[in-house]
């Protein structure tokens, strides 16, 4: 479904991804993980296209979407959440995730309908009266997927849905997450929450400064040396490997 | 909406269609103004409240629809009417073109509202120069008061006129709060980054948004030129027109359907308060214009203590009562 090849981006003297690739396919949860730094939203944004790439393919569908702009990759059907939250903060929930839901339908009523069931699917219900403002960060998070999802996509490309969560909030996620693969979307997500990583992908991908050092199952990541080394450090690999 | 606002709505325009017939002349005028203000404060309130695209030099779009039909009529002998369906359409032409070359560029936030106020001042200096506009002299329009030719004796004539002009922009402003389009340009206001990713052409819906207002600004520039009979470069394209549609909408409620028209109101009844004042008490005599430095002072009050505007004291009464 996603191709990616030998994708670089540079910002100045900074190679923030080197020759990366990866491949997702239809149906699949897909992880991308590394160190704070390695590159991993500067991929997704080149991904999404919000930063042209220096180099690479990206391919989605079977079609070349290299270097298109990010409303046209999101109406092919691939739409990306943020890290740090965006939230249209005067704006009621509601009216938040219309503004996805408008992508497929103009028609006011219609896309209240698709806000209102995605709002169920992502258990916001309660909050859609309320401004993106008065959201908590748990709440925030919820609504970067569920706008995300009024679009709707067949891939998601989540970006760090779970930093900041408690663990009660985290299981909630990562069972709104499984629901939406149940749902027939494909989601190549960013996360450090392993243990979320591990409940969640069949396959993960390992960057570390810009470049892919790994890819494989949790199990068999948690076995290389290299991403022991860059990444998980050998106490996080002994709990994966358990 | 709640039926104590639809009440308040509905003795709110029996009061203006009956206010004619109530008060002098002098009077009627004065509610000429206001809804005038109410009107461009809203066609800068459509781009620049509802889309978030503050500009400082609206004037451009007003100057090129009162420069347009002014001259289709008087150079060209256009009908009056006539010319002011093309001054709109040159005021949506101008506004895309300002558009396409400012987010082009990507300007946003406070260098598009400079490289406004830059096109209105380059095209007040060309109204100066160029010679089909007869330079700083202005044009005038000859008197001839016959409806056909757009100009009326009776002044109650253009005060509904100009009511008629802010009935439509709030009917423009409430679809703009019950659409896609207007969805996405709030979602444009709120953050730019999101309503890409969520899938907003945001460059088409800002120049859409700008040609709409540039029209709408250029149906007020006829107006105006056709009441008084008279153009200039300064009128038409001076700072004035600009920070008066840009004061009406952040006093009254930027991005709300009745915020322009609140803030043409409490503005309109400011200037006539001052104006008497300055008339009784001798002391405010020689204070000139008093108007302004009451501006002034609300203006800073509103944008420290009600940063939304007039309309957000009903938002917080209505939430208090909720």
């Amino acid at each position: 479904m996603l191709e990616v090849a030998g994708l670089s981006k540079a910002f100045g003297g900074l190679k923030a991804v080197d020759e990366a690739s990866l491949k997702v396919d239809a149906g699949e949860i897909v992880g991308l993980i590394g160190p704070n730094g390695a590159g991993k939203t500067t991929l997704f944004a080149a991904i999404a296209g919000f930063h042209r790439p220096d180099a690479g393919r990206i391919a989605f569908g079977g079609h070349d979407i290299t270097g298109l702009p990010p409303h046209k990759i999101c109406a092919a059907g691939m739409v990306r959440t943020f890290q740090i939250t965006q939230p249209f903060a005067k704006i009621t929930v509601r009216e938040n995730i219309m503004v996805g839901a408008y992508l497929a339908t103009a028609d006011r009523r219609a896309a209240a309908a698709k806000a209102e069931a995605v709002a169920a699917q992502v258990g916001m219900t309660d909050q859609l009266d309320q401004n993106g403002a008065d959201l908590t960060v748990a709440g925030r998070k919820r609504l970067e997927l569920a706008r995300a999802l009024a679009t709707g996509p067949r891939l998601l490309l989540l970006d760090e849905v779970m930093a900041g969560l408690n663990p009660t909030e985290i299981s909630e996620i990562v069972a709104i997450i499984k629901s939406i693969r149940q749902s027939g979307v494909t989601i190549l997500l960013i996360e450090h929450v392993m243990q979320a990583v591990t409940s969640l992908a069949e396959r993960v991908y390992v960057l570390n400064q810009g470049r892919m050092i790994a890819e494989g199952t949790p199990a068999s990541i948690a076995e290389n040396p290299l991403v022991v080394e860059a990444y998980l450090g050998h106490g996080a690999a002994q709990v994966l490997r358990a | 909406m709640s039926t104590r606002v639809q009440i308040l709505l509905v003795i709110g325009f029996a009061a203006a269609v009956i206010y004619p017939w109530l008060v002098p002349n002098y009077l009627i005028t004065v509610g000429m103004l206001m809804f005038f203000s109410a009107f461009i404060g809203q066609a800068w309130n459509v781009s620049g409240g509802f889309a978030g695209q503050t500009s400082f030099g609206h004037a451009v779009f007003f100057g090129t629809g009162a420069y347009t039909s002014t001259i289709l009529q008087v150079t060209h002998g256009w009908n009056p009417w006539l010319s002011w369906a093309a001054a709109m359409a040159m005021g949506a032409l101008v506004g895309c073109l300002i558009a396409m070359l400012a987010f082009r560029a990507g300007l946003r936030g406070s260098y598009f509202a400079l490289i406004t106020l830059a096109f209105a001042e380059v095209f007040r200096i060309l109204a100066n120069s160029v010679g089909f506009t007869r330079g700083g002299l202005g044009m005038l329009i000859k008197a001839d008061a016959r409806p056909e030719n757009l100009q009326f004796r009776d002044p109650v004539w253009p005060y509904y006129l100009a009511f008629a002009l802010c009935l439509i922009s709030l009917f423009i402003a409430w679809r703009l709060t019950r659409s896609r389009f207007g969805a996405r340009l709030i979602a444009i206001r709120e953050n730019e980054d999101a309503a890409r990713a969520l899938g907003i052409d945001v460059f088409a819906e800002k120049v859409k948004v700008l040609t709409l207002s540039g029209a709408m600004c250029a149906a007020g520039g006829t107006f105006y030129a056709q009441k008084y009979l008279y153009v200039d470069p300064t009128i038409a394209f001076g700072i004035d027109k600009s920070v008066e549609m840009l004061l009406v909408t952040m006093v009254g409620g930027a991005g709300t359907i009745f915020g322009p028209l609140i803030g043409a109101i409490a503005l309109t009844g400011i200037n006539e308060i001052t104006r008497w004042a300055a008339g009784v008490i001798p002391a405010l005599k020689n204070v000139q214009p008093l108007s302004l430095i009451v501006y002034g002072i609300m203006l800073m009050l509103i944008v420290a203590r009600l940063p939304d505007g007039l309309m957000s004291l009903f938002a917080r009464k209505a939430r208090r009562n909720a």
